[in-house]
């Protein structure tokens, strides 16, 4: 401060039996008064305590840990000129430091933490994955009890569900999958290129597109722009006690949040997942026509040929991955608990869980269609 | 106990919009004494204590801590000054992603540049201070209960030894002991400590007891500042009904028998 007189450092005066102390004992003193009492030992005799000229709790803990708190009392019992606010703070502190110390954390040695945590993790993932089974039951038994009932859909949360996860995602969807459409459609150009079978291309950006680039390009991009919003939707809801008072109020939050949220994924990944095979063709076909002369016409009958079954494989994955994504982002956000740090991190984990979900699934389908030869 | 001013409050303007808040409003803090500050919902209570703080710029008027006004100054001499000040704020805004040590360490790594053995060790003395029990260090805010996040959250303002500390309805939402334990480990840090204390409350009990000025906000500036007797004489309306409802004689009532 501009104010403040240049401060005097701590001194301790040896006279005699006597130590008197001296000077500023406060908090930008700190590392000056520590080097002070580290380079004395304490005590036997007299300790004066009045001609300090300024004392701050940061002064005064590391005076009643260099003294001890018994011989700290001591001292101040025998300081009968001491000022009357000095004494109040370290009265204040005496009493304060009597109370038990806190536990000392044990050492363990760092195998054994890690293997701690290797158990602790363990332990977690396979507690999650019963959470998530019994959530999805929880879901479908929230949704057959409402099935029959229409006067219990709720249309208007559903059809802002879909408009938000579907129709705000269209640009990002199109964007992104006709850029891959167009990296497939140069990989391919390169690698059959070499074989004189540039013509190909079009039926590797066909097949791939429809029966899996479409989908799952979709699905991942569902699971970081909407798993994330769901997780941070219903968490915030639940740090902010709104989803204990919707059970106070009879209502179910299941009912209200969860359904609307994944009735409305499993219509609009579909729906994407159609935009994503268009526009992943139009990439490869700009691609085709550019940069492997094969005319729009060639490129839309090659396409024309390719069996419906192909097709179908790829979009039947549509709704079950939507079904994955919706309960991951739903649930992760009933299990954030009172903070913005937890929001934060269960939004990561829906986020992280559900692309996984997403590819693992999608890599036993694609096994399982292989065996099945369709 | 010398009267001197440590925070002045002139001519205190503040609009939003077309609603405006504080006109030409003047409150003095002077050094060692515990503020109240009272007012209807609405009067602009917790916006005075922004502005004085600084977090808001207001439409006109000035206000002084410590004879220097905080928002001409420079980036680095307003982080000096306010070093010198403490803020409890309502909800407590401890940071959720620290537990309640570091919480308190935090001022003390950033601004006294000590260790982090040395902070927190400090911190923990804070935390004792303050009335917390010892295990309390480890927890991160979300798992403390509500008093337990008022005691957290006077630790981490009293981190730096200000002179100054500012409370934001300190005692809302306590119960009644805790209250009264509040009030009482206010006056017994003031002393120790040499606090200033300034304090928007709506706690009737904490006026009685732990006050030694109450200014009134009313009618968009300070109705009148003065010690509780005298206040509570004064002849306006609201004040009456404010002091002398069933509420405020019952707690003059529980003050006297102190």
């Amino acid at each position: 401060m501009t104010l403040q007189v240049e401060a005097a450092p701590p001194m301790l005066q040896k006279s005699g039996d006597q130590l008197r102390l001296s000077g500023h004992w406060t908090l930008a003193m700190h590392g000056r008064i520590k080097s002070v009492l580290a380079a004395n030992p304490v005590p036997e005799g007299e300790v004066r305590l009045k001609e300090i000229s300024a004392l701050d709790t940061a002064g005064a803990t590391l005076l009643a840990h260099w003294l001890g708190v018994d011989r700290l009392e001591q001292v101040l019992a025998a300081e009968t000129e001491l000022q009357p606010e000095r004494r109040a703070l370290l009265e204040t502190l005496i009493r304060a430091l009597k109370r038990e110390a806190p536990p000392q954390a044990e050492n363990v040695s760092p195998l054994v933490q890690a293997l701690a945590l290797l158990g602790e993790q363990t332990e977690q993932l396979a507690r999650h994955f019963w959470q998530l089974s019994g959530f999805m039951g929880l879901v479908l038994q929230t949704l057959m009890g409402i099935l029959f009932r229409p006067s219990r859909w709720r249309m208007t949360a559903w059809v802002n569900q879909v408009h938000q996860t579907g129709l705000d995602a269209v640009p990002i969807v199109a964007l992104l999958t006709f850029l891959v459409g167009a990296v497939v459609a140069f990989l391919g150009a390169t690698v059959l290129g070499e074989f004189g079978a540039e013509i190909y291309t079009v039926n590797l950006v066909a097949y791939s597109f429809l029966r899996e680039f479409g989908v799952i390009l979709a699905s991942i991009l569902l699971a970081g722009r909407t798993a994330s919003a769901f997780t941070a939707q219903i968490g915030s809801m639940k740090a902010n006690e709104e989803l204990d008072a919707l059970r106070t109020l009879g209502l179910n939050p299941i009912e209200l949040l969860v359904i609307p949220r994944v009735l409305a994924l499993l219509i609009t990944l579909p729906l994407l997942t159609f935009v994503a095979v268009m526009s992943g063709f139009a990439g490869g076909a700009m691609v085709s026509l550019v940069a492997l002369d094969i005319p729009l016409g060639q490129f839309l009958g090659i396409i024309a040929d390719v069996p419906l079954k192909h097709y179908l494989v790829g979009l039947v994955k549509a709704p079950v991955f939507a079904f994955v994504v919706a309960v991951i982002g739903c649930m992760e956000g009933f299990k954030v608990s009172g903070s913005a740090a937890s929001v934060g991190r269960h939004t990561t984990s829906s986020v992280v869980q559900s692309i996984f979900m997403v590819i693992l699934l999608d890599a036993i389908a694609a096994l399982f269609f292989m065996e099945m030869g369709w | 106990m010398s009267r001197e001013t440590l925070i002045e409050v002139r001519g205190l303007c503040n609009r939003f919009g077309r609603n405006s808040v504080h006109e030409n409003l003047d409150l003095d803090l002077y050094r060692g004494e515990i503020l109240g500050v009272v007012g209807g919902s609405g009067t602009g209570k917790s916006v005075l204590l922004r502005s004085i703080v600084g977090l808001i710029r207001p439409s006109a008027g000035e206000v002084r801590l410590f004879g220097q006004n905080l928002l001409a100054l420079s980036a680095g001499e307003r982080s000096q000054l306010e070093q010198r000040m403490g803020v409890l704020f309502q909800g407590g805004a401890l940071f959720s992603s620290l537990t309640v040590r570091e919480n308190v360490a935090l001022p003390l790594i950033e601004h006294a540049g000590l260790s982090r053995k040395d902070a927190e060790e400090l911190a923990e003395v804070k935390l004792a201070l303050s009335g917390l029990a010892s295990h309390a260090g480890d927890l991160y805010p979300a798992s403390l209960s509500g008093g337990m996040v008022k005691r957290a959250s006077l630790a981490r303002a009293l981190a730096m030894d200000p002179d100054v500390v500012f409370l934001d309805e300190p005692t809302a939402g306590l119960d009644p002991i805790g209250a009264a334990d509040f009030d009482q480990l206010l006056l017994t840090l003031r002393d120790a400590l040499g606090l200033t204390v300034f304090m928007v409350t709506h706690d009737l009990d904490s006026l009685w007891t732990a006050c030694d000025r109450i200014a009134v906000l009313s009618q968009k500036r300070v109705l009148v500042a003065d010690t509780p007797e005298r206040v509570s004489h004064h002849e306006d309306e609201w004040i009456q009904a404010y002091f002398n409802g069933p509420r405020g004689r019952a707690a003059y009532a529980a003050a006297g028998e102190n």
